[in-house]
């Protein structure tokens, strides 16, 4: 304790130390919160390129550019590496790794070692991965049997890769809520807590409960490969519905492990550019862990046409509805907040207000998959894709965008070109919508999903889809560069532009290595704009 | 002063207090999570059975329940010795601690020698894992619980290790105490395995 002394009256910022071991070594919360980020994007843009490639397939009615085989590769890794490489370790790792310790007043994380010992194994994850595109397995995201288990694609490599991310995702989990529950500092209690941490917290608790059983149900299927195993194998007496009924026990609540933290950072902007309170606080802090619960409880909705009894399709049905009130709760809280409001159009306020209308358009078409009469006709067609990616992009990404520029100075200490970042916003909300409105047409229609080609008739609301992603990725690309400008040559970012009343915005920026001088004592909630002074 | 002095004042703001009871309720959630893993097993176990009775019926009966009973027995006592020796260090007896998570060891140890005698049988009678549902089962069951052994066993080399350098005592005893709970999980799991494989298959 002896050297304590020094490190207080000089300020030295965290990003202070350069050399590639300062960061690979760092135990550090915000270093490690930057290296997921830098690594999740790269994914991101990865699996972007394999999505443009899908839709350039789909740019004619016939099978042109790549062989059906060469697509069913191209979805499996594009549908994997956005689940398993971006979305599920991406919000919640990296704003949560650097954001968690900075609102709740702590010098870091519980562990900081394990920490820094999560995002190695989620590099390993990748690695692993990467060695099985010798033979990339073509089998999409689900990896359902018994296909799964016959294909001679290496479907064993990127099951592995995807269990060990797992496990780097149950180390985070757990570290977040240790750190929540050991870690505030005086004053703040869990009803001060900002927004963004009790999603944090109902994420973590998702994932910790979730996915230790997709993790066996990898390691079945592996030993099923690899030893001949038959739990999933119907010719030595298995059963392959069990694996589905595993597998979505696991991705069903990985569905909001994908979306609670976006809507955590929603119900930290919107408040501080409407300058006002946040409405419904408790409201909004309870119901993360509402869907949390819920979400447990409805996995058999992905499974009405896989032959569950009509009873068990029933009433998994209604669970399903169930899970709209929590949700419905968020965005009729972010709605009265935004209400006469002194709306400051920020470019992360926009990236949140696509996220409210968009994520609404994506949980009202699943209500259509969550009734048991339109589900058997909408099943597995372009319905779903449309729905799924007005959730995943129009809801965690754009929460995603809006976090990145929301706290691009605290994080860099420096600012981005705010025009740019707009005309970058635009492309990317015209884009997603010219994408992927047209599919629900195309699904209603009967144009099943996961093939190369298609009937002529629906070229038009295809190709349309086609040129609707090169808008999108071209936003993506504009805002890439902008970022990385401002990140290169910005302004220097003062302490709190925007008037901020939580605590990260309470340090320099970027903070400082050990975050606060004095561990601060919290006397008031976090929310409370327009009020004081 | 140099950078390394800043560095090193970082992470060490964490009173000792805090940190003993992180890691306890880290390490709760941990035992949690593979209580979870293991559940995937035995969901799968209780359909199978349902299925399959007389299936179950049949092949337990090849288990070799007196192998089983003596592991059942290695364990509970290796359980006994990690508890005694997690109390001795609280009262600051580092060689007793020592010594009995040794023991502890090889127990686990023993526990490892009676289950590779047990696996070698079933080869040699041409039962493996993709001879029966039943037989699936009996190899992930116990093959996961073996995996958990050697993963105590490293856990618990390295306390006595430290052990002995000196590192714990009668206040600071935090990562004893969590390793045991870790071992206590182990023979947990397999005070419910063995049951269900080797008696009432
Ligand atoms: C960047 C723009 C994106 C475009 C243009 C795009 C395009 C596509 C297309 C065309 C498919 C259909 C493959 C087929 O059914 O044959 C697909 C599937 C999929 N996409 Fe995306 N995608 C994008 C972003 C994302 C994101 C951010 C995620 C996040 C998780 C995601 C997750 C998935 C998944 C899981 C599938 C598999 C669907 C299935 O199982 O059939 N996509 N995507
Ligand atoms: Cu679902």
């Amino acid at each position: 304790m002896a050297n304590h002394t020094i490190a207080h009256d000089v300020y030295v910022p965290f990003l202070e130390k350069k050399g590639i071991l300062s960061w690979i070594l760092s135990t550090d919360h915000k270093r490690i919160g930057i290296m997921y980020l830098i690594s999740i994007s790269f994914f991101f843009l990865v699996a972007g390129v394999f999505a443009l490639l899908l839709r350039y397939e789909l740019l004619t009615p016939t099978s042109d550019f790549v062989q059906p085989h060469t697509y069913n590769v191209f979805f499996t890794l594009h549908g994997s590496i956005m689940v398993f490489f971006f979305i599920v370790p991406g919000l919640a790792a990296s704003f949560g790794n650097f954001l968690i310790p900075l609102m709740i007043g702590a010098p870091d994380v519980a562990f900081p070692k394990l920490n820094l010992g999560s995002y190695w194994i989620y590099l390993l994850g990748t690695v692993i991965v990467l060695i099985a595109l010798a033979k990339p397995a073509d089998t999409g995201w689900t990896f359902y049997t018994p296909y799964s288990a016959t294909t001679n694609t290496d479907v064993v490599m990127i099951t592995l890769g995807v269990f060990v991310l797992g496990f780097s995702s149950i180390l985070t989990g757990l570290n977040f809520i240790v750190t929540i529950h050991k870690m505030r500092a005086p004053g703040m209690t869990w009803h001060r807590l900002p927004l963004f941490i009790w999603a944090s917290y109902a994420t973590a608790v998702l994932q910790l409960l979730a996915t230790p059983v997709v993790g066996i149900t990898l390691l079945l299927l592996i030993m099923e490969r690899t030893l001949g195993v038959g739990f999933f194998d119907p010719a030595k007496g298995g059963d392959p519905i069990l694996f589905q009924n595993f597998f979505w026990f696991y991705s069903h609540p990985a569905v909001y492990i994908m979306i609670i933290p976006a809507m955590g950072v929603i119900s930290e902007i919107i408040p501080v550019f409407a300058r006002k309170p946040i409405f419904g606080y408790k409201a909004i802090a309870y119901s993360s862990l509402g869907i949390a619960f819920i979400s447990f409880l409805v996995w058999a909705h992905h499974m009405f046409t896989s032959g569950i009894s009509d009873t068990a399709a029933t009433i998994f049905s209604f669970l399903t509805f169930l899970v709209a009130i929590p949700t419905a709760i968020k965005v009729f809280n972010w709605t009265a907040t935004l209400y006469k409001g002194s709306i400051h159009l920020h470019s992360a306020m926009l990236y949140a207000l696509a996220f409210v209308f968009l994520f609404t358009i994506g949980g009202l078409t699943g209500l259509f998959l969550g009734a048991l009469a339109s589900d058997i006709h909408l099943h597995d067609t372009y319905f779903v894709v449309a729905h799924m990616h007005y959730v995943m992009i129009g809801g965690t990404v754009m929460g995603f965008f809006g976090a990145l520029h929301f706290w691009f100075p605290k994080w860099f200490g420096k600012m981005f070109n705010e025009t740019v970042a707009k005309i970058a916003w635009l492309f990317i909300f015209i884009g997603f919508n010219v994408t992927f409105f047209p599919q629900f047409f195309l699904g209603v229609q009967g144009m099943p999903r996961r093939y190369a080609t298609y009937p002529a008739e629906f070229e038009s609301l295809m190709s349309l889809s086609t040129y609707g992603s090169w808008i999108l990725g071209f936003g993506i690309f504009i805002m890439t560069i902008n970022l990385i400008a401002g990140l290169i040559n910005g302004e220097k970012a003062p302490q709190n532009p925007y008037g901020s009343l939580s605590l990260e915005w309470q340090v320099p920026s970027p903070p400082p290595l050990e975050n606060f001088e004095e561990i601060p004592h919290v006397t008031d909630w976090t929310y409370g704009y327009g009020k004081k002074k | 002063m140099g950078e390394a002095s800043v560095e090193h004042t970082h992470g060490h703001h964490m009173d000792p207090v805090v940190e003993y009871k992180s890691s306890k309720l880290g390490m709760w959630l941990f035992l949690g999570t593979e209580i979870l893993l293991f559940g995937g097993l035995f969901a799968a176990y209780a359909i199978f059975r349902a299925k399959y009775p007389e299936m179950f019926f049949e092949q337990h009966v090849e288990l070799n329940k007196k192998l089983g009973a003596v592991n059942t027995c290695i364990l509970i006592f290796s359980s006994l010795t990690m508890a005694m020796g997690v109390s001795a260090i609280q009262r600051g007896k580092q060689k007793a601690t020592a010594i009995l998570i040794l023991i502890t060891i090889l127990c686990g140890l023993a526990f490892g020698v009676v289950k590779y005698f047990e696996y070698s049988a079933k080869f040699h009678h041409h039962i493996y894992p993709d001879t029966s549902i039943f037989f699936s089962l009996y190899f992930m069951m116990t093959g996961l619980h073996m995996l958990h052994v050697f993963i105590g066993l490293a856990i618990l080399a390295v306390i006595m290790v430290l052990t002995l350098k000196g590192k714990f005592t009668a206040k600071y005893n935090t990562p004893v105490e969590v390793g045991g709970l870790y071992w206590h999980l182990v023979d947990l799991i397999w005070i419910y395995l063995f049951p269900l494989l080797y008696l009432i298959g």
